[in-house]
């Protein structure tokens, strides 16, 4: 599994770092960021799941695989 | 409470300020998406009042024709003779360009970072007014308690002393809870705004370490910020980070005392908190912001004018069974929570994280010392509505 940010959209609620800070970083003005890429270790597709359904700004999406 | 005229009908003449529906808003949303998910009043000029998620944060979001330059829920008139905010309160009360830099300014002092430095103090603070009231076996939970929180940590953000808490939190009460008082409103707005122009004042020379020194020193493409935007910034700190947290302590507080199940299961498992702290964001929001209407727009078939208001109605999303399962239920290890407590889209609340770490520290404070409790016998809670919902009076007793 991969994840992206759409840096659009964010703005900085950072429930996604509360949720998972092994997926997500978050700078000094709330911009959230996906660490390693985006992969998602197989231990966190979960947390990964949760973060896209708690993102108030619909930030965060699965990347379809190609 | 205020005094406010009966509503004839709630889908063309709602009222914020309506004792019913400042003592239960939620029944009234419910209706409304039902008949009229939009109302209208002609109360104080043309106002909307969305009641959807979906609604709700669409117009959050569209903010070219939605604009923040007046966010007050209930407008009050000026008086032309007295010293004016040439900016507003920014970024809260401005639309970019101008909203953009002083938010930027502004964000890094509520970054996760540095909201965790403010923790061990907060921890304290909340441990030290349980404290106060152990002996005693009863509080107001409300005035005792969650108002004396966030009033000292933004103080010691901004650099204001302790002792002036009491007539800060005044102050702010004035500014926001008296909509239908404007010379109530008008003191506070001067008390804040004069207090803190003499200490902007006294650190023009000698820098410190507080926000005010960094606003006053710091540089925008190499320019000195206007004085009287950083006033409406520190201003906005102080009034918005006051009002709003200290009333979702108390909702949370409320909920806990009137939900024993909740309450016990929360003791129970603190692992909860995290989720817990998100519901109790979600299902008692404090905050309406408001926008003003900038070209003539039909939205969902509403005819909306130039000029009109729309109440950001965030506390109703967050209660919309489209949106979320459940809505009408706390549910304390609810996994997806879309809320919009701190708003969405530009404006969201600069201030979520320290918010959201004093709610926290405060439940879990409280919790420790004071595990069961329950309000006072025949004691009534007194609630504060309109721009920010939450209780002012509310006598609790320990077990």
């Amino acid at each position: 599994m991969r994840i992206q940010i759409d840096d659009d959209k964010c703005q900085g609620h950072a429930r996604c770092y509360a949720i998972s800070q092994e997926l997500f970083d978050v700078d000094d003005y709330g911009q959230s960021s996906v660490r390693n890429g985006g992969a998602v270790p197989d231990g966190l597709v979960d947390k990964a799941r949760l973060a896209i359904a708690n993102c108030p700004e619909f930030a965060i999406s699965e990347v379809p695989e190609s | 409470m205020t005094r406010t005229e009966p509503v004839s009908d709630w889908t063309t003449d709602f009222e914020v300020l309506d004792e019913s529906y400042v003592l239960d808003p939620f029944s009234r949303w419910d209706e409304l998406r039902g008949t009229c998910p939009i109302a209208s009043t002609d109360r104080r000029g043309r106002a909307w009042l969305p009641t959807t998620y979906e609604d709700v944060t669409a117009l959050a979001r569209d903010v070219a024709r939605f604009s923040s330059i007046d966010t007050a829920v209930i407008t009050t008139e000026v008086n032309p003779e007295d010293p004016q905010l040439p900016y507003g309160l920014p970024p809260i009360t401005s639309d970019p360009p101008l909203h953009t830099w002083t938010r930027r300014l502004l964000l890094p002092w509520f970054s996760h970072a540095k909201v965790a430095s403010y923790e061990p103090m907060t921890r304290q603070l909340c441990a030290s007014l349980v404290d106060a009231r152990l002996a005693e076996g009863r509080a107001d939970a409300a005035a005792d308690y969650a108002q004396q929180i966030p009033v000292r940590v933004i103080g010691a953000i901004l650099g204001v002393p302790e002792q002036l808490s009491a007539t800060f939190t005044g102050w702010v009460r004035d500014a926001l809870e008296f909509a239908d008082d404007p010379e109530r409103r008008r003191r506070g707005n001067f008390g804040i705004g004069y207090y803190l122009w003499d200490r902007i004042n006294e650190r023009r020379d000698e820098e410190g370490e507080d926000l005010l020194s960094y606003l006053l020193h710091a540089r925008v493409d190499g320019e000195p910020i206007d004085d009287m935007i950083i006033l409406g910034m520190a201003m906005l700190t102080m009034i918005a980070g006051i009002d709003t947290t200290w009333s979702a302590i108390g909702s949370s507080l409320w909920h806990l005392a009137t939900h024993d199940e909740d309450r016990e299961r929360l003791v129970a498992e603190p692992g909860l908190m995290d989720t817990a702290v998100e519901e109790l964001l979600r299902a008692y929001s404090p905050v309406t912001m408001a926008r003003i209407v900038t070209e003539d727009v039909e939205f969902r078939g509403c005819p909306m004018r130039a000029g009109d208001k729309v109440l950001m109605n965030f506390p109703a999303a967050n209660r919309d069974p489209a949106a979320f399962e459940r809505a009408d239920e706390v549910v304390l290890d609810r996994a997806e929570n879309r809320h919009v407590a701190f708003g969405s889209g530009i404006h969201r609340c600069a201030g979520s994280n320290l918010a959201r770490m004093e709610l926290r520290v405060a439940l879990e404070e409280w919790l420790a010392k004071v595990p069961t409790f329950h309000l006072a016998d025949g004691a009534e809670v007194l609630w504060a509505g309109g721009q920010v919902r939450g209780p002012r009076e509310m006598e609790v007793v320990f077990e």
